[in-house]
């Protein structure tokens, strides 16, 4: 599919960092609220980047998120280097996980994140190297036609 | 309910994001110390209850657009939790109640628990 690129940014994400984790993810959702979509996709695209975000933070050495918009979707690419998943079926299943502790403590690793990445997505794709790393790819299907591309430039920006 | 109301008639202490409260709306209660599931029920204008102090539930209140946070059992999150609450303007407090009684508490001016369509 070849359709015209609205906004294009990269973030970092550091794995092991707890404090910081997240904060791309509040990065997307700020810039989603400037484009003005509707705050139902902007939460939509929020939770999944932000499970697939911790999910770095959590299981690999480092990573990043890429967002992209086009005219009629919203893209993020979540891609690390690290250990990667042996069994993707097992690990979209509910309740999989193989959280440490000190994970489970924050909240997290309950084996519910892909899954609640997969329900927020209107498509979702996953591949997994052992020993290299993973990539998820989240497509949000979103009319962003009414939003002028000149209108976002200075927020897309900051 | 005004989470300035809440604040009036239930013991707590505001932590940060005190000037947010007059225009923030309480719609629903949760008590969770699971920030996935939150996550996965979220809707507008939930009032978290938890017993976790760190940076992820000021990150998971920022994405799920939460009306606040009260932290249970007297717990008190680090400067940079607090800090981050207040950057981000997520109301966030304490109190020195467990879980189940502030939740006591909460349905008893009138609050309800949020449920999974």
């Amino acid at each position: 599919m070849i359709a015209e690129t609205v906004f294009n940014q990269g973030f970092e994400v550091e794995g092991g960092d707890f404090v910081r984790g997240g904060e791309a993810s509040c990065r997307i959702l700020e810039i989603l609220k400037e484009l003005a979509f509707p705050p139902s996709i902007v939460r939509r695209a929020g939770i999944a980047a932000y499970e697939a975000e911790m999910n770095i933070v959590m299981y690999a050495d480092d990573g990043g998120l890429e967002l992209t918009v086009t005219p009629d979707r919203i893209v993020i690419v979540v891609a690390d280097r690290g250990q990667g998943i042996p069994d993707i079926e097992l690990a979209m299943r509910d309740g999989y996980s193989t959280a440490t502790d000190e994970i489970r403590e924050m909240g997290f690793g309950a084996g519910m994140g892909l899954p609640n990445i997969k329900k927020n997505s209107d498509e979702m794709k996953i591949s997994s190297t052992l020993g290299e790393g993973t990539r998820v790819e989240i497509v949000i299907k979103a009319n962003h036609g009414e939003v002028r591309c000149e209108d976002s430039r200075p927020c897309a920006e900051s | 309910m005004r989470l300035k109301d809440i604040i009036e008639a239930v013991e707590v202490e505001v932590l940060a994001g005190a000037q947010c409260l007059p225009d923030r709306e309480v719609v629903t209660v949760s008590a969770c110390d699971l920030m996935s599931d939150v996550l996965a029920f979220a809707k507008p204008g939930i009032l978290l209850v938890t017993g976790l102090t760190n940076a992820q539930i000021i990150r998971t209140a920022q994405i799920a657009d939460l009306s606040g946070i009260i932290v249970v059992r007297g717990k008190r999150p680090n400067a940079e939790t607090i800090e981050l609450a207040e950057k981000m303007h997520i109301p966030l407090l304490s109190t020195s109640m467990h879980m189940f009684e502030l939740c006591s508490e909460l349905a008893k001016i009138g609050l309800a628990g949020t449920h999974t369509e």
